[in-house]
């Protein structure tokens, strides 16, 4: 199959999408009011409170949502064949993640832009807000050390991108300081930020850099036995282990220095930086698709899988979360956007057009690695990157940045570069992800030291060292790090419990108007069904594989599956029978 | 179609477009000015209204003069600080 076809049926299923079904979700369900009076209105107050014209909120929204989960994900779901992946993508973002999200800002937004945390008590029940703050700081901790070992293993591929990633800080340190001290605006000195950081990208070809190994392991007893008895390939892998570690412990360093300096000296103009640069990878892969048209030869479902790796039905649903249903939005929608929402209509576009946007980059993400790379590599290529499910899982992104080279190279950029670029790309994105996500886990532990009354853990610093070293050895504590990318279907699993906690939310408070219920439900139903069931056979898998850690995090995870399904089935009984009551919520 | 809605809708998708790219990354920007803006004043009010909260500080008596021109930012003030109505006793906005 062509490419282009893949691409052309996956965005006219969007648009469909769009058209169609959120506007009789808009209609019948959420039931949206013009004249309804938004809390950007109500409350307005020129900070948070904004009423903001329905595109530029848009592009606030969808750049805080999208990340580098959406390309990660797909880019390991592959390995079932491209079908499934493409089919849970764009499902699951007509029927489940833009569902979400548009349900997420329209509640919020009828609650007075409360956050989904504050109204999962006040709809649910305490216990419900409890369960919520866990699930986040798990959330937090996963994806704080997935996405460390996702830079990590892509500063080792790609050598190249080591001298743009850290030379961007330093430009987006100058950038902070011309717009916010000077006179000068933010255009130019972003425009000139990413012209720098491009000559970079290009320089990066000629000056790869590499980490010393500076651990030292020694090859452990299952690099020896992968080896076959070649010491020189295990003292290889046990190098690579080192430099993997390093890497690792430089960024949770840089996230705690980050996490420290205010946002506006580098993180802010850095994520002008990168905003631009998404939107710039976005152009250049659908062009690249169109000119040079590459065919899907990855298999449509691959019939050779490799035996360790699990069966795609229930694992499926939990390794691509961003890109189909991520709870992670719903956190955005009801934290800033439900604030500057101008009229409620306009929730449509905005929540449910945001997941559709995030769809399409995951949807990139498929074709980038099984047209694009599956050119790059050929067929028996492609069939050896993904020969493993552990070698599937941490050179999926080595396959996402190969295949965008192919890309970019039809339309006339050196794949040298283009790899570069895109591993800068993946980077970046990662890398916001988690310096933001250490600075939130930072405020977690703040948090959890004001309510235990520990003055102590209240301390920024104890609070910042806490965040960033508990992520460090859960990220190196998996096989030194090179088992770190199988922290992955845990973070797609809390995300997915966010996420099915969110669309619980919004059931119950439909059920109070008495509305018809089941185009929420049976979303959360179905992520309910498939992360407990993805869980059972994880946590079966890291016991058979003696993974302590894995086992360890991997319970804890699967108590809050579990009790959130209790929750969940509780208080559908409860709103069942309050609905039988005579009241009813005026909505 | 005919030309000239085809001009129409070229010209509302650009200035879509425009605005989309303001939101990613014009509003933010202007959004953190406005912010520390909005911290640098309330830091003014405090001392010139420190009074009005009950804490006794002689600066109000010659920032009197100021009110007029303040008046409708000091009632933006006091319902940011969560007051519904101007504090009793002093000046009266609402």
């Amino acid at each position: 199959m062509s490419s282009v076809t893949l691409l052309v049926i996956g965005l006219t299923a969007f648009l469909l999408g769009y058209l169609v079904y959120s506007r009789y979700l808009a209609r019948r369900i959420y039931r949206l009011d013009p004249d309804f009076v938004t809390p950007a209105h109500q409350f307005q107050d020129g900070v948070d409170f904004v009423p903001t014209n329905r595109h530029v909120l848009f592009g606030h929204h969808f750049t805080s949502v999208a990340g580098a989960a959406p390309i990660v994900g797909p880019a390991i779901a592959v390995i079932w064949g491209w079908l499934p992946a493409v089919l849970w993508v764009v499902l699951g973002t007509i029927f489940g993640g833009a569902v979400h999200d548009f349900g997420t800002l329209w509640i919020s937004t009828r609650h007075k832009a409360t956050s989904i945390g504050t109204l999962a008590r006040t709809i649910v029940g305490e216990r419900a807000r409890i369960l919520f703050l866990l699930i986040i700081f798990f959330l937090l901790l996963l994806v704080n050390a997935v996405f460390a070992v996702v830079i990590a293993n892509l500063f080792i591929a790609n050598p190249g991108s080591v001298m743009p990633i850290w030379g961007n800080l330093a430009v987006a340190v100058v950038v902070g300081l011309l717009i916010y001290r000077t006179r000068l605006g933010i255009f130019w000195p972003s425009i000139g930020a990413l012209l720098t950081l491009y000559v970079m990208i290009w320089l990066g070809q000629y000056v790869p850099l590499s980490l010393p190994d500076l651990f030292g392991f020694a090859p452990s007893a299952a690099q020896l036995q992968a080896a076959g008895g070649d010491v020189a390939a295990a003292q290889a892998a046990a190098h690579t282990d080192g430099v993997r570690a390093g890497w690792v412990v430089i960024l949770f360093g840089y996230a705690f220095v980050a996490s420290i300096l205010p946002v506006w000296l580098m993180l802010q103009p850095r994520d002008y930086v990168n905003g631009h640069q998404l939107f710039v990878a976005l152009g250049i892969i659908f062009l690249g698709v169109l000119v040079t048209r590459p065919p899907v030869i990855a298999p449509a479902i691959n019939t050779q899988l490799p035996p360790d790796a699990p069966s795609w039905f229930p694992l499926l649903f939990i390794t691509i979360a961003c890109g189909a249903i991520s709870g992670f939005h719903g956190l955005v929608a009801s934290g800033t956007s439900s604030k500057q929402l101008n009229k409620e209509t306009d929730a449509r576009y905005i929540g449910y057009g945001g997941a559709i946007g995030e769809g399409t980059l995951a949807l990139t993400s498929i074709i980038a690695t099984t047209a694009g790379f599956a050119v790059f590599a050929g067929v028996d290529g492609w069939h050896a990157h993904y020969g493993t499910w552990a070698r599937a899982s941490a050179g999926a992104t080595s396959a996402f940045v190969n295949g965008v080279g192919v890309l970019a190279e039809g339309i006339g950029i050196p794949h040298a570069v283009a790899t570069v670029f895109a591993a800068v790309v993946v980077i970046s994105f990662a890398a916001t992800t988690m310096d933001t996500g250490v600075r939130l886990q930072r405020y977690i532990v703040t948090e959890l030291g004001e309510h235990y009354d520990l003055p102590l853990i209240r301390n920024r610093w104890v609070a910042t060292t806490l965040a960033t070293v508990s992520c460090a050895v859960l990220a190196l504590g998996i096989d030194r790090g090179a088992g770190g990318m199988r922290l992955w279907p845990l973070f797609g699993t809390t995300n997915q419990l966010t996420g099915a906690l969110s669309l619980l939310v919004v059931t119950l408070f439909l059920l109070r108007l008495r509305r018809p219920i089941w185009l929420t439900a049976i979303p959360m139903a179905f992520l309910l069904v498939m992360t407990t069931w993805a869980m059972v056979l994880n946590l079966i898998r890291y016991y058979t594989d003696s993974q302590a850690l894995l086992l360890g995090v991997g319970a804890a995870v699967f108590v809050l599956e579990l009790w959130l399904v209790f929750e969940a089935i509780a208080a559908v009984r409860r709103a069942i029978a309050a609905r039988r009551g005579p009241s009813a919520v005026p909505g | 179609m005919t030309r000239r809605r085809i001009g129409r809708r070229v010209r509302e998708a650009l200035r879509a477009a425009r605005d989309i790219y303001e939101g990613v990354f014009i509003a933010p920007y202007r959004a953190e000015l406005f912010r520390e803006y909005l911290r640098r004043r309330d830091q003014f009010f405090l001392i010139a209204f420190a009074d009005l909260l009950g804490a006794p500080h002689p600066i109000g008596f010659y920032t009197l003069e100021l009110y007029p021109h303040l008046i409708e930012e000091f009632h933006q003030w006091h319902r940011r600080l969560g007051v519904e109505h101007a504090p009793e006793g002093g000046f009266r906005c609402c």
